[in-house]
Order: C-alpha cells, then sequence, then structure tokens
C-alpha cells in the first residue's frame, strides 16, 4: 500500500464530518472519490496532505504512520495535491512556482535560481509541454495554469498525486490530453486519487471507485462494476431517474426576448436568436467559446458592443445590470460563493438583496413584517429547509443556498431567466430538485435560458441548444431525439 | 518579465532624475555636494524604516506601529546607557535597541498570527500602547547628552570636499549602514527561500502554507524586523540630532508608507522590491527637502506627503486594474 | 450543518449572527459594570450629578466620530480621515466667523451666520468624504491607504491655513451648541442622539443601510444583485465626512477653538469603541446601538481615569491594550461559537 488512512475521524465545532473513513491506495492505482457536496471528501482530502489533523486514527505513509500529518510530511511522503484553484502565486513566475516547493521541501535557505530553472524546464518536458519560464502565472490561462500545477506536483518524487475536480476548466480536447497524462504516470508507478462529480469522468478513467455519503464510506470496487445510476445511488441513497423536459413554447407571440447579432469585440460576434415564453434555451460550448461573457451581456454587467436586443418586440438598451433588470432580466451567477451569496448574511437578505426596493414606504422605511411574512412564502415555495431565516446562508448546504439564488432571483418577477451553471457543486439529489423547479418556472411562461457545460443537464432540459464556439453559435441542435452524443461530435468537428 | 519589472524601477529612476533636474535649473545650490550629502543623509533613516515596512507590506500585512517602537528603543536604550555612563562603542546602542525593537515587533506578530487580528488594528492599537507607555511611565524628558560613542558616529564622514566658501562637505557614514541593508536585504528578498516564501505569502497565504511554508515564521520574521529595523534607525536618528527626544518621529509612518508605496509596492502583498523602496524615499525625500528650495514654505510639507502618497495609490491600483 | 470541505477562515466570517439582542445585552451588561466600578473607586467625585452632566458633554463627539467609523466598517473600510476632517471643517468655520462677521452684529445676524457655518462645515465634510469615496470605489484604492492620504492632505491644508496655530473667536451663541442645555440635558447630546436614532433607523430600516451590509459582505454579490455599489460606497463615505464635520462643529464649539491637530487620539478611540460595540472591521456586520454603550464605557473609563490621576498618557496606553484585548476576546468567542 501507498498510503493507508485508518479509522478516521474529525469533527468541527461538534459536527461529525468523518466517521471512521479508512481508505487504502495501492502504487500505480488510478482511484476516483465520488460524493455529494458535504460527503466529507474535501475534509478527507485535507487530511491526506496534512492540511487538517484528524481528531482519531491514524495515516501511513512511506513506512510511517502517522497520528497527525503536517503539510510537509505529506510532501516529504510523497504526497501532491493539486486542488481546484491550483493553488499557485500569481505574484511568481512559472519557474518560481515551479521549483519553490522543491526548495521549501528540501529544507534549503538559499535559493539556487538556475537549478530552479532546470528544473522547471525539466518537469514541463516531462508533460511535453512548453511555457514561457519567466511569465507571472496570473498571466497564464486556466489550461496552463494547470499544467503548471500537475508539472509542480511531479516534481519532487510525487507518489501520489491527488487533483480536485482537475477537468471543470478545461476543454475536451485538453481533458483528452490530461488523461494521457494520468496514464503516463500510472505507468511510472504513480497513483492518482481524483475527486470528481462528473460521471463520465468516472467511468472513463479511474481503475477504482471510492464513494462516500455523510461522512463515510458507503461503496467501493472495480470501475466495471458501476454504472452511472448504481454511483448516483450509492452517492445520494436513492435511485433518481431524470425525465426529458416536454415543455413547448407558446407559438405565435412576439418572442419574449429577441437578440441581433449581438457583438463583443474580440469575445463574441454576430450571436442572434429568439427566446419564447415557456422554453428552455440551452447554451453551451469549450471553454473560452464566450458563452459566459453572452450571459454577463445579456444581463447588463458586461454590455455587449454591437447589435440589438428586443425585449417583447421593442429595442432596448442593457447597458447595466440596473437596466436588465428593469427588464425582468435576472441571472443565476456561475460561483454562487463568490458572486451570487452573502454568506455571512442572513438568508433573508439574501433573498432580498435584489429587491429591497419594493418594500419600502413612502418615507423609505422598510416595511419587516410584510418581509418576513414573503420570506417564510418563499421558502416554502422553493422547498428551503431551515429553521429560522435569520440563519447565516452559510448554514445551508449547496442546493438549498443555489434555491436561494434561484428564489431571489424569481422574487423579481422576472420574465427571463439566465442561467449560468446552476447546478455545478451541487450534490445530485438537489440538482435534480433544481431542474423540477426550471421546468415549473418554464410552464408558468418565463423564458429561460441555460449556459451549461453539463450535456446530460442540457439534453434533459433543454428545447434547443446552441453550440458556441470561439465566439460564434455554430449549431442549432433540437429534438426529442437529442443525444448527448449529437452535442460532442458538433464539438468534435470543430476541433 | 524581468524587463518589465525594471521597467517599473526605472520609470522611478527617471522620475527622480527629472525631479532633480528641475530643482537643480530653479536653484542652482542644489548639486553642491553639500546639499547632495544632506540629502543622502536624510535619507537614512527614512530607508531603513522602509526597508523594514517593505518586508511587513510584502506579505500581505501593514505595520504603523514602527516609529513608536523606533522611539521606545532608543529612548529607554538612551536613558540606560546614560544612566550607567556608558562608554563603549556604538555596538551596544546598537544591539539594545535592536533587541528591544525586534522584541516589540514579535509581540505584532504573535497577535496577528495567533489570532489572525487585523494588522492595521494590531499595529494602531500596540503603536499607541508602546508610545502612551513611555511617555507615562518612562518619561518625556529630552535628553541632551549621548554616549559618547553615539556622538561620534554622528561624526563620522567620509569624502570630505571642500567648499569654494572654505568649509567643508562631508557625507554621513550612516548611509553605509542603509544601503548595506538594503543590499542585504534585497539579498535576501531574492535568494533565500524565506525571502521568496514572503513574496509567496503575500501572493496567496493559503497556497503558501499548502507548499509547505510556515505561516507563523513568516510573520514573526517581517514583523519581528520592521521592529528590528525600527529600533537601528532609532539610534541613527537619535544620533545624527545628538539628542534623544521622546516625542519624536510622530506621524512618520505616512512618509515611510508613502516611499514604499510609490516604489511600486502593493498593499495587498506579494509586489514590490527593495530597489523600488530605496527609490521611493529618495525621491520623497528630494520632494521634502525641495520645497523649501522652489520657495513653497515647510507647512504644506503634508498636505505635499499626502498628495505623493494618493497619487503614488492610485497609480499603483490603476496599474493593477489594467494588468487584472 | 457544516459542509466537511469548509475552509477554515479563522476571522470574524465565523461569528454566528448573534440576535442583536444578546451582544447589546452584554454590552449594556460591560457599561452598568464599568459604572458601577468607577462609582465604586472614586465616589466623591464620579457619582455626582456634576460629572454625571461634565461626561454628558464630553462624550457626544467621540460618539459621532465613532458612527462615522462604523459606517467605513460596515463596508469592509476604514476612515483615517475622520478627525483631520473635524478639524479642517470647524477652522474654515471660524474664518468665516473672522472674515465676515462683523462687530457687534445683532443676535439674529448672529445665529443666521451660525446657521451657515453649521452648513458649511456640513459641506465640507461631504466634499472631503467624496474625495475619500471617489478614491475607494472609481480608482480602487485600499482604504487604508486612501484614507491615510486624505488624512495627511485634510490636516496638512488645515495647517497650512492656520500656520498651526489656534482659530479663535467663535461667538457665544456658537459656544452655545457646545455648552448650552436645552430640557437639562445637553445640546451635544441631544445631537448625538438624534444622529443615533437616524442611524439605527437607516442601518436597518432603509435599503441603504441594508446594501452597506451587503456591499460590506460581499461586493461582487452586491453587485450582481443589482446593487450600485459604486455609489453606495461613495455615500457612505460622504456620510461620514459628515458626520465628522458635525463632530468637530461641537468639539470647537465646546473649546471655542479650531485647531489643526486637535482630537489626535479620537482615531484610537473611534476604532476601539466601534470595535468593542460589535462593528467587524472586515465589513458586514454592526449595530448603532454597540456604539452608544461603547462609548458610555469609554467615557467612564476616561473620567474615572482622570480623577485617579492618570495621566493622558497612561490613557493612551490602556487604549491601545484594551483595542488589542477586545480583538482577541471576539477572536476566542467567534472560535467557539463556530458553525
Amino acid at each position: 500500500m501507498l498510503i493507508a488512512l485508518k479509522n478516521i475521524c474529525k469533527g468541527f465545532a461538534g459536527v461529525e464530518v468523518l466517521k471512521n473513513v479508512s481508505l487504502s491506495i495501492a502504487s500505480g492505482e488510478i482511484r476516483c472519490l465520488a460524493g455529494e457536496n458535504g460527503c466529507g471528501k474535501s475534509t478527507l482530502i485535507k487530511i491526506l496532505s496534512g492540511v487538517y489533523t484528524p481528531d482519531a486514527g491514524s495515516i501511513a505513509l512511506g513506512g510511517r504512520e502517522y497520528r497527525a500529518l503536517r503539510p510537509i510530511d505529506a510532501i516529504r511522503g510523497g504526497v501532491q495535491v493539486i486542488y481546484q484553484d491550483f493553488s499557485l502565486f500569481p505574484n511568481l513566475t512559472v519557474a518560481e512556482n515551479l521549483a519553490l516547493n522543491t526548495q521549501v521541501s528540501k529544507g534549503k535557505t538559499f535559493v539556487d535560481w538556475k537549478e530552479m530553472r532546470t528544473t522547471a524546464s525539466e518537469s514541463l518536458e516531462e508533460i511535453g509541454v512548453s511555457i514561457d519560464l519567466k511569465k507571472l502565472v496570473g498571466d497564464l490561462s486556466v489550461a496552463d495554469k494547470q499544467i503548471v500545477a500537475i508539472a509542480r506536483a511531479l516534481l519532487h518524487n510525487a507518489r501520489l498525486i491527488v487533483m480536485d475536480e482537475p477537468t471543470t476548466a478545461l476543454t475536451q480536447k485538453e481533458v483528452g490530453a490530461l488523461f494521457s497524462i494520468i496514464k503516463k504516470l500510472k505507468e511510472a508507478g504513480i497513483s492518482i486519487l481524483f475527486v470528481s462529480h462528473k460521471m463520465r469522468e468516472m467511468l472513463d478513467i479511474s481503475e477504482k471507485i471510492t464513494i462516500m455519503r455523510n461522512g463515510a464510506i458507503v461503496s467501493e470496487g472495480e470501475i466495471e462494476k458501476y454504472d452511472a445510476r448504481a454511483i448516483t445511488y450509492h452517492m445520494t441513497g436513492h435511485s433518481i431517474d431524470e425525465v426529458r423536459f416536454e415543455g413547448a413554447a407558446t407559438e405565435g407571440d412576439v418572442p419574449l426576448l429577441r437578440v441581433e447579432k449581438l457583438g463583443k469585440s474580440g469575445v463574441f460576434k454576430d450571436i442572434s436568436f429568439s427566446l419564447r415564453a415557456g422554453e428552455i434555451l440551452g447554451v453551451t460550448g469549450l471553454l473560452g467559446c464566450g458563452r459566459t461573457e453572452l450571459a454577463l451581456s445579456l444581463f447588463g454587467r458586461e454590455p455587449a458592443d454591437t447589435g440589438r436586443i428586443f425585449r417583447d418586440g421593442k429595442e432596448v438598451v442593457v447597458g447595466s445590470v440596473q437596466d436588465a433588470m428593469a427588464r425582468n432580466i435576472a441571472y443565476v451567477p456561475e460561483d454562487r460563493l463568490t458572486e451570487g451569496l452573502f454568506l455571512a448574511q442572513s438568508i433573508t437578505r439574501n433573498l432580498f438583496s435584489a429587491t429591497y426596493d419594493r418594500f419600502t414606504n413612502a418615507a423609505g422605511i422598510l416595511d419587516t413584517s410584510t418581509i418576513r411574512s414573503e420570506a417564510s412564502e418563499m421558502l416554502r415555495g422553493f422547498d428551503i429547509a431551515t429553521p429560522n431565516s435569520n440563519n447565516p446562508v452559510r448554514s445551508l448546504s449547496g442546493g438549498n443556498q443555489q434555491r436561494v439564488v434561484l428564489a431571489r432571483w424569481m422574487s423579481t418577477k422576472a420574465c427571463i431567466l439566465v442561467l449560468n451553471g446552476p447546478t455545478v457543486g451541487v450534490d445530485v439529489g438537489s440538482k435534480f430538485e433544481i431542474h423540477k423547479k426550471l421546468r415549473e418556472i418554464a410552464r408558468s411562461g418565463v423564458a429561460i435560458m441555460l449556459f451549461s457545460d453539463d450535456l446530460q443537464e442540457l439534453i434533459s432540459n433543454c428545447n434547443r441548444i446552441l453550440v458556441m464556439h470561439k465566439g460564434s453559435i455554430v449549431c442549432e441542435l433540437g429534438g426529442a431525439s437529442l443525444q448527448e452524443n449529437d452535442i460532442i461530435d458538433c464539438l468534435r468537428r470543430l476541433s | 518579465m524581468g524587463k518589465l519589472l525594471k521597467r517599473n524601477e526605472f520609470i522611478l529612476f527617471c522620475i527622480l532624475l527629472l525631479f532633480a533636474c528641475f530643482v537643480g535649473f530653479v536653484n542652482t545650490g542644489f548639486w553642491s555636494p553639500l546639499n547632495i550629502f544632506s540629502l543622502l543623509k536624510s535619507s537614512v533613516v527614512m530607508g531603513i524604516f522602509a526597508i523594514g515596512t517593505l518586508m511587513v507590506i510584502l506579505s500581505g500585512g501593514i505595520d504603523i506601529s514602527f516609529p513608536a517602537f523606533s522611539v521606545f528603543s532608543f529612548y529607554i536604550t538612551v536613558k540606560y546607557l546614560v544612566a550607567i555612563k556608558y562608554q563603549g562603542t556604538i555596538l551596544l546602542p546598537f544591539v539594545l535597541a535592536v533587541f528591544i525593537g525586534m522584541s516589540l515587533g514579535l509581540v505584532n506578530a504573535f497577535l496577528i498570527s495567533k489570532f489572525r487580528l487585523a494588522p492595521l488594528i494590531v499595529t494602531l492599537g500596540t503603536g499607541s500602547a508602546v508610545t502612551g507607555f513611555l511617555r507615562a511611565f518612562v518619561g518625556t524628558g529630552i535628553i541632551p547628552n549621548l554616549p559618547s560613542s553615539m556622538v561620534a558616529f554622528s561624526r563620522m564622514n567620509i569624502l570630505n570636499t571642500a567648499l569654494p566658501d572654505g568649509s567643508i562637505a562631508s557625507l554621513s557614514v550612516s548611509i553605509f549602514l542603509f544601503l548595506g541593508l538594503a543590499v542585504g536585504a534585497a539579498f535576501f528578498l531574492k535568494y533565500t527561500t524565506l525571502g521568496r516564501g514572503i513574496y509567496a505569502f503575500g501572493g496567496d497565504p493559503v497556497a503558501a502554507l499548502r507548499v509547505g511554508f510556515n505561516p507563523i515564521k513568516i510573520q514573526c520574521f517581517v514583523y519581528g524586523m520592521a521592529g528590528a529595523l525600527a529600533g537601528a534607525a532609532g539610534i541613527v536618528h537619535s544620533s545624527l540630532i545628538r539628542q534623544a527626544n521622546p516625542r519624536d518621529l510622530e506621524g512618520f509612518e505616512m512618509e515611510i508608507i508613502a516611499s514604499v508605496v510609490l516604489g511600486g509596492a502593493s498593499l495587498t502583498g506579494g509586489k514590490g522590491t527593495v530597489l523600488g523602496t530605496v527609490l521611493g524615499v529618495f525621491i520623497l525625500v528630494l520632494i521634502k527637502s525641495s520645497l523649501i528650495l522652489v520657495g513653497i514654505p515647510s507647512d504644506w510639507q503634508k498636505v505635499v506627503v499626502g498628495a505623493v502618497l494618493i497619487t503614488a495609490t492610485v497609480a499603483t491600483a490603476y496599474r493593477m486594474k489594467r494588468h487584472a | 450543518m457544516l459542509r466537511g470541505g469548509e475552509k477554515m477562515d479563522g476571522k470574524f466570517h465565523l461569528r454566528k449572527l448573534l440576535s442583536t439582542g444578546n451582544n447589546i445585552f452584554q454590552l449594556t451588561a460591560i457599561t452598568l459594570f464599568t459604572f458601577a466600578v468607577m462609582s465604586w473607586l472614586v465616589p466623591d467625585t464620579f457619582f455626582t450629578m456634576r460629572n454625571l452632566r461634565s461626561m454628558s458633554f464630553q462624550f457626544p463627539e467621540l460618539g459621532i466620530l465613532s458612527l462615522a467609523m462604523m459606517l467605513a466598517m460596515l463596508t469592509g473600510g476604514i476612515d483615517l480621515s475622520i478627525v483631520g476632517i473635524a478639524n479642517l471643517a470647524s477652522i474654515l468655520s471660524g474664518f468665516v466667523f473672522l472674515r465676515f462677521l462683523p462687530e457687534g452684529a445683532s443676535n439674529e445676524v448672529v445665529l443666521f451666520f451660525v446657521a451657515v457655518v453649521v452648513c458649511l462645515a456640513v459641506l465640507v465634510g461631504l466634499l472631503c468624504g467624496l474625495v475619500n469615496g471617489v478614491l475607494i470605489a472609481k480608482f480602487s484604492v485600499p482604504p487604508i491607504l486612501a484614507t491615510l492620504g486624505t488624512m495627511q492632505l485634510y490636516t496638512g491644508i488645515a495647517v497650512v491655513l492656520t500656520k498651526g496655530a489656534a482659530v479663535v473667536g467663535f461667538p457665544m451663541q456658537y459656544s452655545e451648541i457646545g455648552n448650552a442645555s436645552v430640557g437639562g440635558i445637553g445640546v451635544p447630546l441631544i445631537i448625538f442622539l438624534i444622529f443615533l436614532l437616524l442611524f439605527l433607523l437607516l442601518q436597518k430600516k432603509t435599503v441603504f443601510g441594508i446594501n452597506l451590509y451587503l456591499v460590506g459582505t460581499n461586493a461582487k454579490a452586491a453587485a450582481f444583485s443589482g446593487i450600485r455599489t459604486a455609489r453606495t460606497l461613495v455615500l457612505s463615505y460622504m456620510l461620514s465626512g459628515a458626520l465628522a464635520s458635525i463632530a468637530g462643529i461641537i468639539m470647537t464649539a465646546r473649546t471655542n477653538a479650531a485647531k489643526a491637530d486637535y482630537g489626535a487620539s479620537y482615531i484610537l478611540q473611534s476604532i476601539l469603541v466601534a470595535v468593542l460595540g460589535g462593528t467587524n472591521p472586515s465589513g458586514g456586520n454592526g449595530n448603532a446601538a454597540g456604539i452608544l454603550m461603547a462609548v458610555l464605557s469609554l467615557q467612564f473609563l476616561s473620567s474615572g481615569f482622570n480623577m485617579l490621576r492618570f495621566s493622558n498618557f497612561a490613557k493612551e496606553f490602556i487604549w491601545g491594550v484594551f483595542l488589542l484585548a477586545i480583538m482577541i476576546v471576539n477572536f476566542c468567542t467567534n472560535e467557539r461559537h463556530k458553525t
């Protein structure tokens, strides 16, 4: 065994997060760690890497048994973690980011720049990539940053590389490249543990899978023994089958939203489409295709330079978020933690952050009793479970938090709802609940635009799907028989 | 990339040169050895403070307690040495003051790292506490007679140049203390793991922890060093003015921070160089002293320093925004 | 329910949102305790009508400055220039009296001048606050640096205008603001209470107030919610500036003089009061009721210390230690309440 965690228990403020978890990984093994948000997999990783100390249990690594691992012990034992944010230093050069670890772990006092440069270039060669060593990491693209992160991990005799959601920001092609790197590492005897919620990747690349739920391991085994349904079942505890969305757009009317040749220099161009009430229009594409920027331009956050927007047939200008809101356009952002929520504030405040204006009387004073009652209604309507709406929104699970954001925007009486990656980082159970809610919203006459890279989500929920590439719409797909492969084919044709 | 860095310091150097030429044009007395030596001498104390402050700012923190620590260190040192009728070398005063300053700095480090408190508020608290303590319990009187070695230090000069009117202008040796510390700091920041760790920590403290840097070690170092340098600067300051005045250096942190920010350091951490800071100090000293030479009354000093600080921070923030 | 992956963010953010009632209760207890202790230590001088009256004239200016500081902290910033603004505003007011008020003017004329001067001072405060706000919101200058710079600038302008000397010659009617009583209550106290009430209303019952908390918690999410973050920030610093200038008016009305370097220790004290009163320096949390309790506690301590013959320097030392102690206590309380 390369590393063995034995009977690990960990709790925070009286809440048990890991309950008697034991995990062993052999050399040259590709293991997937699966589980919903909150199941404890992130905590487990942090214990593996020495960032957290377990309350009970031990870790066997490199022939030694540890009661408490320090980050430096884990690094010396060959454990390298690549976090989703890559943990790189934006203000330092590529060379430094690559080689600084080694200097620290070797306990060196003085920095040998020449040695760092050699080390750095060698590590990049090993993966077969070339990046300018003198560039500041802050100036690199996301994909390049990940490459630097992986190269760095390889640098000190890594025996186990842990990757946390490694493919989130990668294009299809880059995912392929990553998988070949993983295979190469396996052949060299290095183990990979990757945390993912993307079913396809779990099934494609891993050899063994460990599934966690509520702080314990509920299932483990060779990947051949599992399929998507089985994994979902273990992760959530229920079987979930999603039915395709059958909603129909109301015929003949003036479209709720029409966009004509919308463009933003360097980002997207010639975007035209119509959106009717009751429709769910999907938008997808590879990384860098401009879809997030398009979404932000529809919401006025980053307005377009050229083109026209029509609401209910009349031309409008959406030059700011306030303009968009005045036109009943709502936006649920990609990253709810940094863009959508006020974590320390109460659920009530999060619900009304966009609509407090509506509750003021002539003197500008807020009507708190109405706010309170409306809050209860909203919580019920969106199935948000909380004992007290004054609790900080941080106390809710990821799925409930996303529902708060959704509820907030629906309370603005929006006619057009733009969602960007609405179920990213949301547990499987909540994901389907949110889809159900979206369909309900569509049926009530709202037009929805769903920007996502989760192909299954798009297929299940959209009437039509627009595929973007390098800033333009390249395919429009639709129809009851649409399959994931159709979208993949369209994307493949492009690259 | 190396070119980009050089560009920032290069711009500063050009500003310095241009400004010097401008002042020199308005007042030809500017280029006299007497004036240049005097300017260099004025920049020593500021410069030593600035090096310490730079390191704190690089790590993502801020320190406004260092003038208070400096005064405390030199006043107590001098008071003690005078009381025991000290006759030895300048070494002991420096050692004592550095030790006191460093201890105070470590208190800052402890509070900031253990309790994760905001550095601004912590250093505001410790600075006020130390100043209050000094004045309440140690003394408020000016000590006019320094130990002989300190007086001798203030007289140590080189480059004695004869001036047309018969007097002699010379350069204080203290400038080498400053430049030596600057070179040492630059070397430290570039060639030691701890030095790079300061940059790393300022760039991303979480990543620094994950890479294996010890945040407590880093913070103890930067705040301790800021305190130590404050102590050293205090001895130099006291020697150069030949007295120990416990009311000195009040509000000095503004000018120091202004010069560090002018030198290109970013308050968010991870950005800045010793060279930039040194140039920033020179520019600020030049601005302050040239006010008189170009005929602006000295009450405008505060206004000018304030304006410089504001301009420098706007420029830095603007540059960072463009970069993002 | 704690999500397993949550990062250990040890700063204030992890504080469970204590219901306002609880926090204020604790603070009130501290205030009463302080009063009791001081009364016990120096009964003959502290626990007298004369002292109570005297204290009620002294703390309002600090109270208003602390409200200004709290306002800046709500959005996650800080305003180090408030004392500079207070002094500048009052110096300019003094000049108006010196230059324009005719000798032996009638009561009505003087009162008119007083009204004009008060408006002028508030205007100066608003403008200074506007500069702060623009630097911070439009130019993205960190609040520490922006207000450090403007503090220098405003104080510097005041020094240039006065050459360091005090501005005197305020008319008697003006000093009434600082020394008169209405219905037994001092005018400064009345002014403070009015602003306190307005603030209490603002903070929880107006959209602007709630926006302050939201912007202070997460400015990006605020922008995504349609809140005009830049405008909110600029307005909040303008309001701080106006409050500072009002504090300045009271300060000069009480002492009948305006000076460029007056009240330097008020910066430390206002931060102390704000933090003691429950304001989180990182933003998103604070309550004006807490400010009232905190400023009272500080006043009791200050007066008590004076009576115990503590020098001003000793008091400064104590305030410094006190500030650190409160921050440490807050940290420990957070750790215990971590959910």
